[in-house]
């Protein structure tokens, strides 16, 4: 389903993504992994047409993002790190004008929409305006709209980030039935490794733009000696904590904060 | 065409949902009536030049549209900075009708704006010299707006986050605004300001719209219209090749 071979990503002298390759499966919960700032969303940006590699190349469901985006973004849903939802907007309108964007025709696009809200608990607050939702809630919509067009693939860059224990269960409860029942493969990243241990089918941890271990969760622990994959983590990534520098959003973040008091 | 429709639909939404923004930004301008309208109105007349207020209005409803028209595309870098740019991004479809989607909807919100002062200038004693002739001003206001809206889109795209807003408004929107000849007539200016002014397209669109709405025209409205098209089309392509290059 996702082919990567050889990939590289260079912002002028900074190496993110350092020759790259592994493989997802047809239907397979796949965790990727790795400290902040080793390469994840950039390899997650490359995959999803938002990037263009600096070399090698990636092959979602048999087709290239950079010869062919349209064609791959048909095939996927995503699900950021941030929200990236409009706050403006209402719950229904955020998920009707992704469904109109995808080319959903109007009365599968309203079926599947209410399906949908109902499942992720926002059916009574669809004419809601989104700036009114909690972090979680928020979420949820961003989970039901990114199933909106039935991908075949869906891409989550940390999506259990502050959530309650209650709203992950209720989430990979409904991701790992999508998972069964659609065989949808689903790409994930987390910095929660119980997590990972628990729902990823296989494993790949990148560190410093490098691949530096990839297989089961169980061949992880055996290959380190450990007892949990959180220590099979540490001992494959050091214990050194990581600096990312702060991104214009977190800047932006804070101004933005400080505009509402 | 949906897809451009419902991005267009989203910016009207967004504005109507907006009302502190709404009267927030008619503050300025009825400021300005009130204040340069009356006040300098007794000068203006012994000048000889006429009716101050009737002359004014147009350049007034001239920077209504400029404002509201560059700040639409410069909420881009909000669409960027809380994500909605990125749910764009990843959609099947192409940067050109995401560019033209929101452009087409800023460039109306503007219009908008304009009409409500225009309104609001009839009321203040504003007398447009022939009834007919606004109907046929609104399309030169949408040129107006659709031309700083895809300026608001070039610089949007070339910024990373809202620090330079303020250099872009008191470098970049508040000399368009003052040196295009909405507040004075540009007969008579000195050479340089006078050469300034016909750089800036804003002049072109105030004095068609004061062609249309008083009578009154510095280039001719034949010309004014030619410039306002020209330069548009010339925004209209560098916004889409720097939207094209925005990186995510």
């Amino acid at each position: 389903m996702i082919k990567v071979n050889n990939l590289t990503k260079k912002f002028h002298n900074f190496v993110a993504v350092d020759n790259i390759s592994f493989s997802v499966n047809d239907g397979e919960i796949f965790a990727f992994l790795g400290p902040n700032g080793a390469g994840k969303s950039t390899t997650i940006k490359m995959l999803t047409t938002l990037l263009s590699p600096t070399n090698g190349e990636v092959i979602i469901n048999g087709h290239d993002p950079v010869r062919e985006p349209d064609i791959v973004r048909r095939t996927f849903g995503i699900v950021f790190q941030d929200p990236s939802l409009d706050d403006e907007l209402t719950a229904w309108e955020n998920i009707e004008l992704h469904g109109v964007l995808y080319d959903v025709p109007d009365k599968l696009r309203k079926e599947r929409a209410e399906q949908l809200l109902k499942y992720v608990d926002l059916w009574d607050r669809k004419d809601s305006l989104v700036k009114e939702f909690s972090g979680g809630m928020k979420r949820r919509l961003e989970i039901a709209r990114g199933l909106l067009h039935h991908p075949k693939i869906i891409f989550l860059d940390e999506p259990t980030l502050g959530l309650d224990p209650q709203t992950r269960n209720h989430m990979w409860t409904y991701l790992k039935e999508l998972n069964k029942n659609e065989s949808t493969t689903i790409f994930f990243t987390t910095h929660y490794m119980e997590e990972a241990e628990r729902i990823a089918q296989r494993i790949a941890i990148i560190d410093h733009g490098k691949i530096i271990a990839s297989g089961t969760s169980e061949e992880l622990k055996s290959q380190t000696n450990t007892n949990s994959l959180e220590e099979a983590f540490l001992a494959l990534t050091g214990k050194n904590i990581r600096e990312e520098s702060a991104s214009s959003t977190d800047r932006m973040r804070t101004a933005r904060h400080r505009w509402r008091r | 065409m949906k897809k451009i429709y419902f991005l267009w639909l989203r910016q009207i939404k967004r504005y109507l949902r907006s009302r502190s923004r709404i009267i927030g930004s008619l503050g300025q301008p009825l400021l300005f009536l009130l204040a340069l309208g009356y006040g300098f109105g007794s000068v203006f007349q012994k000048a000889g030049e006429g009716n101050y207020l009737n002359f004014l209005a147009p350049g007034i409803i001239g920077m209504s549209i400029i404002f509201t028209a560059i700040f639409s595309g410069i909420e881009i870098i909000w669409d960027r900075q809380f994500g909605f740019l990125k749910e764009m991004m990843v959609a099947p479809m192409s940067r050109i009708s995401i560019m033209i989607g929101r452009t087409l909807g800023g460039a109306t919100v503007a219009t908008a704006q304009g009409l409500i002062v225009l309104l609001i200038s009839l009321l203040f004693g504003f007398h447009p010299y022939n009834w007919a002739l606004i109907i046929a001003a609104v399309p030169i206001m949408f040129i107006v707006a659709l031309l700083f809206t895809a300026l608001g889109t070039m610089i949007a795209s070339l910024l990373d986050d809202m620090q330079g807003f303020q250099l872009i408004m008191n470098f970049l929107v508040m000399p368009l605004f003052f040196l295009s000849g909405a507040l004075f007539p540009l007969q008579g200016l000195p050479k340089a300001l006078s050469i300034i002014a016909q750089l800036d397209p804003l002049s072109y669109g105030i004095d068609a719209l004061r062609d249309l709405l008083i009578g009154i025209s510095y280039y001719g409205l034949g010309l004014d219209i030619l410039i306002l098209s020209t330069v548009t089309l010339v925004f209209l392509f560098l916004g889409s090749y720097f939207f094209k290059k925005i990186q995510i």
